[in-house]
């Protein structure tokens, strides 16, 4: 099969999503790199955009319904999907790092070569990682509820916050 | 915070006192922190906003006197400036154009001497910033070492073992450390070498960027090393990667100049010289022009072609040049023209004296 832009033959196959809609790209290496290369940004950094790296995530042989089903994914806590991270490039809140972990695994070995933490860690144990993304999950339900002008669950809401927010001071050293 | 009084004076790290200042300008440090209970920036709602910039400034107000660096912490509300003043700021490197630009409740503290600044709500909830004049790396880590610890004792920040302190986008994960040092590489530029002097440091993971300048372009031949990556390595080791090749850098430019000098002196006397001699006379001087000249002049009162004049003066024109700077200290609101007129006469009276003038604290 020859490149789509030059005529060598086609050595990668990448299979784009544009606006959910799977768009499969054949091309040789060279048009390939070109395809895929870092862009500079507006403050002339050399480091790649989301959309580069992402692009070359994608480029490890995923088909395209798999591709559709992984952008259908969304965050419990702040209610993003997977395609709109991909899209603007900003994760939603801390705990995509738990539901996207296996597609962020890679992206991040793009980034920087590794996928592990090593360096500083907090004094405080940030232990209950739970119980923080429920104030995040609280917080989207009491906006849901004044939206539907359903006050009194928003109020409700609100004090249940209040009250976690108030038990989670007393226990701060 | 009074930003007239600020825009009197230049900021500590302008001072150009520290080491290596005749080619390293400033050591900056930033770390980005997240709130662990709140949505990152982009789905964090107004109330959301407002809730994590009152949460945030009312903590880091008792910081007062905390620990051994930090001095008092002055809160500024960006949202409430208006346009001149958050430019201002920007100018003066205490925020990013993009916390200038972006809508929603947003603020910045910093502290009078401007080597801190905490911005609120920009592209995560917290970017905590350390400047020092000259190459100083490894103080700017300590102090905001200690920063980063005194807030993270009175908030939670969004962390896992596993990825290490959350950022909104995933190009800051880990240690959330941006290290950089902002360089005056003017030899290097005429020389024509600063292009293999980018690639070979974007092989060593270290991004170049011009300062002051549209895309790549560096104004005042101003440049910022510093890391791309921020995962799978720790801080000191990442700050250690830039401070490892500054001095390699340090070297090329001081080569450069004195090639300059030995192959090409007369050029380079005169080009100094013109420089400056339009800097001192123009009538009017568009912002470009200036910092151009500026450069040559920085340069040659280094290499002691020009001595009536001193680093710290040039550095503070830099600054005071700019545009909303130069707004701020006539106190009038100028279109571009204006501003040109009035950007040569403040050079006029800037540079037109026997001695230089004594700096008012």
């Amino acid at each position: 099969m020859k490149c789509q832009k030059c005529d060598k033959p086609a050595t990668f196959h990448i299979t784009d999503l544009v606006d959910g809609k799977p768009n499969e790209l054949h091309l040789c290496e060279e048009c390939a790199h070109k395809f895929l290369a870092p862009a500079v940004d507006e403050a002339g950094e050399s480091l790649p955009t989301m959309a580069g790296l992402l692009a070359q995530h994608l480029a490890v042989g995923e088909t395209a319904e798999e591709l559709a089903r992984l952008d259908e994914v969304t965050c419990p806590v702040c209610g993003i999907s997977f395609l709109e991270f991909r899209k603007q490039g900003r994760l939603g809140c801390p705990h995509d790092y738990v539901c996207f972990a296996n597609e962020l695994e890679p992206l991040l070995l793009n980034i920087h070569g590794e996928t592990r933490h090593v360096g500083k860690v907090p004094k405080r144990c940030s232990n209950n990682a739970e119980q923080q993304t429920q104030l995040i999950v609280l917080r989207r339900q009491m906006k849901d509820a004044v939206a539907a002008e359903d006050y009194e669950r928003a109020s409700q809401l609100r004090d249940e916050i209040r009250a976690i927010e108030r038990a989670r001071e007393t226990t701060k050293s | 915070m009074d930003l007239k009084e600020l825009a009197k004076t230049s900021g500590e790290w302008l001072r150009g006192s520290g080491p290596q200042s005749d080619i390293v300008i400033s050591s900056r440090i930033r770390l980005a922190r997240n709130l662990a209970d709140f949505p990152f920036i982009a789905r964090a709602t107004e109330s959301d906003r407002d809730e994590i910039g009152r949460l945030l400034r009312e903590r880091i107000e008792t910081l007062h006197g905390a620990g051994q660096f930090t001095g008092q912490l002055i809160y500024v509300d960006v949202r409430a400036l208006e346009e001149v003043d958050r430019r201002f700021l920007v100018e003066r490197q205490l925020i990013s154009r993009e916390h200038a630009e972006s809508e929603g409740a947003r603020g910045v503290a910093i502290d009078p001497r401007e080597q801190v600044s905490v911005m609120i709500n920009e592209e995560d909830h917290l970017r905590i910033q350390v400047m020092k004049s000259g190459l100083d790396l490894n103080s700017a880590w300590e102090q905001i070492n200690e920063l980063d610890d005194l807030i993270e004792a009175r908030v939670t920040y969004a962390y896992s073992d596993r990825f290490g302190y959350l950022t909104a986008c995933p190009t800051n994960v880990g240690t959330g450390v941006r290290v950089s040092v902002m360089l005056h590489l003017p030899a290097l530029v005429i020389t024509r070498q600063i292009d293999k002097v980018f690639r070979s440091l974007q092989k060593i993971n270290l991004a170049v960027r011009g300062l002051y300048g549209e895309g790549s372009q560096a104004m005042g031949d101003f440049y910022q090393i510093s890391n791309q990556i921020t995962l799978g390595l720790s801080e000191e080791e990442l700050t250690k990667k830039v401070a490892d090749v500054v001095p390699v850098l340090i070297d090329y430019e001081r080569h450069a100049r004195d090639f300059l000098i030995r192959e090409s002196q007369e050029t380079l006397h005169d080009r100094v010289s013109r420089a400056y001699g339009i800097l001192r006379t123009a009538q009017t001087i568009s912002s470009e022009e200036t910092m151009h000249l500026l450069s040559s002049v920085r340069m040659g009162v280094n290499l002691g072609l020009i001595n009536d004049l001193e680093i710290p003066t040039v550095n503070k024109l830099f600054i005071h040049t700019q545009p909303a700077h130069l707004q701020k200290l006539t106190g009038m609101e100028l279109d571009t023209s204006d501003r040109n007129i009035e950007r040569a006469a403040y050079l006029r009276r800037n540079l037109n004296n026997d001695r230089p003038r004594p700096e008012h604290n």
